[in-house]
């Protein structure tokens, strides 16, 4: 019973979305205040049984009812309780049923602090989240109902996949949605402002936090995943170009680019259109990229659950949302470019480049992701492009950026100064040559010397993080108290300092990592640099639901143990499913990382791998400086201040409603 | 014209190719992508019977006497069309057949076998498509042929035909019996 009442709370939610979308709409084009007093009411209501269908399908995991389709599919009666939890975004039904609560979260998160924002400028917004949600609630219900039954009933349930049965799995999806979902409060804000054509300004420094908040989670949302696939598929890699990896990067790529065209765009008037169009596009890839990963047409290790017929669903709903918002774009936007001038070296302009770069590089993805659909259509043959085109190309089209990045902050707006900027940044060049030339010395004494990549990447990432550094050193020297850093300030240093610690990660681990794949029998060893690795056998082991067979091996250096790693080659009980657990000794400067092969031969010798990654952690850490960054900034006061009266016209407060307390609870 | 329109344009450009995706995946499951995997050992793996799954059967079993192994899936149309063929020619080829059902509701399957023939010596059921993913498998049918050692000879996308196994398969294997492995 419980579980039905699981879909009668979805088919609630969805007609509450059909009323939070029409009426609010409706209200504003008509001036139809009692209209426009549905949309906060609308919002809770949906919000409360969204919440309440996600808490069902929980509970139908916890008391591990497989007479539920979904349930008996991704949980068995040995997955240990955090698990049965986490299994309900395990597979695509829980997973939309996650993206459709995460929405909802941000809804009511607008509704309840947008009180001082123009009643009919909000309700629009709201209706057009609630299209969003529409559309996903319908999906949902029509092609993916989590709380089908299955009868009768099977005696156990499938287990979740051993991949996903993983503290990283836990926290990876939520965040990714926070981020995904996030975009689009920022793309209903530009929606509104093209409905309502009320093109001044305002809109976006009210979208501007939000904007910030969504692409800090999906920052981490990214991070997070980078992180479980490096430990987790036991192929030490961290970025793989994949198709699912790159239908999130799309979004990140555009939303990097729209946060800094919001900045221009809310200080100097400039970018309007082009801001809006950021917005649809932000959020557009981030529908783009459920389609990809749901509808089957990409093959990736991800897509656990494609389906065709969904891939239809979700295409016409694309057609809809994107089509008709660049079509509203194309009629509605603004025609005269606005803002005020600005003279070829300003910081417009570098933040022009750098929107340029940034859109570049995901058009650049997504052509590549889908590059094998287009050689079918053109009957070229499947041609798959793999990391050499992605790298290169990204690679490519950041280095402007990265080169550009310092003298963002000291020219100008309007009209700026090479020279003044050259000279403030003198000492992080001559920072930059000297650390790395400390760099290569030390590298050839200790080992084989640094490749050039390595060296690139040490110099860049000093150049952009002493540049930085100098510019706040400059606030501090020529501002009074108080002004140096405000939050805004303080999030674009942060965020910017992350960039010089992701480079300098992404460059140094590419360049210099080892990576051996050795047969060791019990107490061989193998060198790697300085350390040697001495193999002490495989035992049997035994967890909660899978059965391990659990290598030792001893790290040494100089004859002392430095570390003791375990690897495990676990069989999970239910579906005999091997999966591979490698073991990792973290370190600020260098990982080490081992896996377990397969057994050979019969002295107790196994196939081993063994890497060595220097400074793998520096990708990560950079990435947390960013959403760190985008956190700081979004708290900025500035941005909840109204703008002048004439935006708000007198109007009687509206009654308050029951989201307030929905919102703060 | 509008300048305004253009994303809108390049917009319809990219929904036609999705659509055109779609109908693609559906239509067809040809990924011609070569396996790294020719030449080396294929991945352990041991996955349940899909007739009885108490029992499992992987690589250890398998080990000692080359197989073929052929992906294939109740909800794969391709897999239709080599189905007879498979029928007709299996046992013929003197060499253990081994279903490995993708991705795959059990009882679809079964249903699909009973309702279209079994030809397989076993049939295994790889749910979550782990095992697949080691294999490199990117749709189904697709087939390996894979020696005594456990080495993966030959791989080959798409529906076999008559003029596959007559040309490529049953000369390798007709070549695996003279080596003995």
């Amino acid at each position: 019973m419980i579980p039905e009442l699981g879909q009668f709370a979805l088919i609630l939610a969805l007609l509450l979305a059909v009323a939070q979308c029409v009426l609010p709409i409706l209200g504003a084009q008509l001036g139809n205040r009692a209209l426009i007093a549905v949309a906060r009411p609308a919002v809770a209501g949906q919000a409360v049984f969204v919440v309440l269908a996600f808490a069902i399908l929980a509970y139908a995991f916890v008391t591990q009812d497989f007479s539920v389709a979904y349930v008996a599919q991704n949980s068995n009666s040995l997955l240990p309780w955090y698990y049965r939890l986490t299994a309900v975004w395990g597979a695509h039904e829980g997973s939309m049923l996650l993206w459709v609560l995460v929405l909802n979260l941000w809804t009511v998160a607008v509704a309840a602090f947008s009180r001082r924002l123009p009643d009919d400028f909000i309700a629009r917004v709201l209706g057009v989240l609630g299209f969003i949600s529409f559309g996903f609630l319908l999906f949902m219900v029509l092609t993916s109902n989590p709380f089908l039954r299955e009868l009768p009933m099977p005696a156990d349930g499938n287990d979740l996949n051993p991949v996903l049965q993983d503290p990283g799995m836990i926290v990876h999806p939520p965040m990714l949605y926070m981020g995904f979902v996030g975009f689009s409060v920022a793309f209903s804000f530009a929606i509104a402002s093209l409905l309502g054509g009320n093109l001044d300004v305002a809109w976006v420094r009210w979208a501007r936090p939000w904007t910030n908040v969504a692409w800090a989670f999906l920052t981490l949302g990214i991070a997070l995943g980078s992180w479980w696939a490096y430990y987790e598929l036991g192929w030490g890699g961290w970025w793989f170009w994949d198709p699912v990896e790159n239908s999130s990067f799309m979004p990140w790529l555009v939303g990097t680019a729209l946060i800094h065209s919001q900045a221009v765009t809310e200080k100097r008037g400039s970018f309007r259109a082009w801001t809006q169009l950021l917005a649809i596009f932000a959020f557009s890839l981030s529908l783009l990229g459920t389609f990809l990963v749901r509808s089957g047409v990409l093959t990736s290790v991800h897509s656990f659950a494609a389906d065709p017929k969904r891939g239809l669903f979700i295409l016409c709903f694309l057609a809809i949302v994107i089509g008709g918002s660049l079509l509203l774009y194309a009629l509605r936007a603004p025609k005269v470019a606005g803002g005020e001038p600005f003279a070829a070296v300003s910081r417009e302009t570098l933040l022009l480049v750098n929107n340029l770069m940034f859109t570049v590089a995901a058009a650049m993805v997504l052509l590549g992701t889908l590059y094998p659909m287009i050689g079918d259509a053109f009957d070229l043959g499947r041609i798959s492009i793999g990391p050499p085109y992605f790298g290169f190309m990204f690679v490519l089209l950041m280095l402007p950026v990265v080169l550009l990045l310092p003298f963002g902050p000291f020219i100008k707006w309007r009209a700026g100064d090479w020279r003044t900027a050259v000279g403030r940044l003198r000492p992080a060049l001559w920072g930059a040559a000297a650390l790395t030339i400390v760099a290569i010395v030390i590298a050839r004494t200790l080992a084989d010397g640094l490749p050039l990549r390595a060296i690139a990447g040490v110099a860049a990432s000093v150049w952009v993080g002493l540049g930085i550094v100098l510019y706040a050193l400059h606030r501090w020297r020529t501002l009074p108290r108080g002004r140096r850093y405000t939050p805004e300030m303080l999030g674009m240093i942060c965020a910017h300092f992350g960039v010089a610690v992701f480079v300098a990660g992404v460059l140094v681990v590419e360049a210099t990592s080892v990576e051996k794949d050795v047969r060791l029998a019990p107490n061989q060893s193998v060198t790697i640099g300085a350390l040697d690795f001495r193999f002490d056998g495989v035992k049997d082991a035994q967890g909660p639901n899978f059965r391990a067979q659990q290598g030792t091996l001893s790290v040494l250096k100089d004859g002392n143990v430095v570390a003791t790693l375990h690897p495990q080659k676990r069989v999970y009980v239910r579906n005999q499913q091997p999966q591979t657990e490698s073991a990792i000794d973290p370190g600020l400067f260098r990982d080490i990382y081992v896996a377990l092969g397969e057994p050979i031969g019969t002295d107790g010798a196994w196939a081993v791998r063994v890497y060595v990654k220097p400074f793998v952690r520096w990708i990560w850490l950079g990435a947390l400086f960013m959403m760190l960054g985008g956190f700081i900034a979004a708290v900025d006061r500035r941005f909840r201040a109204l703008p002048a009266a004439k935006a708000q016209p007198a109007r009687e407060p509206m009654a308050p409603p029951a989201v307030a307390a929905e919102a703060n609870a | 014209m509008n300048a305004r329109l253009l994303p809108f344009a390049g917009f319809v450009l990219l929904l036609a190719l999705l659509g055109f995706g779609i109908w693609w995946s559906s239509s067809h499951d040809l990924r011609e992508v070569p396996s790294p995997l020719i030449g080396k050992p294929a991945p352990a793996f041991a996955l349940p019977l899909l007739h009885d799954p108490s029992k499992t059967l992987g690589s250890k079993e398998l080990a000692g006497q080359p197989y073929l192994l052929n992906v294939f899936a109740s909800w794969c149309v391709a897999c239709r069309d080599e189905h007879p063929i498979l029928m007709q020619q299996g046992k013929s080829l003197g060499i253990k057949l081994v279903g490995f059902n993708y991705k795959d509701d059990a009882n679809d399957a079964k249903r699909w076998l009973a309702q279209f023939g079994d030809p397989y010596d076993v049939v295994v059921a790889d749910l979550p498509g782990d095992v697949a993913i080691d294999f490199g498998v990117t749709g189904a049918p697709e087939t390996f042929l894979v020696d005594a050692g456990g080495i993966v000879r030959y791989k080959y996308i798409s529906p076999i035909t008559p003029a596959i196994i007559a040309t490529e398969l049953l000369p390798r294997i007709a070549s695996l019996k003279q080596e003995g492995r």
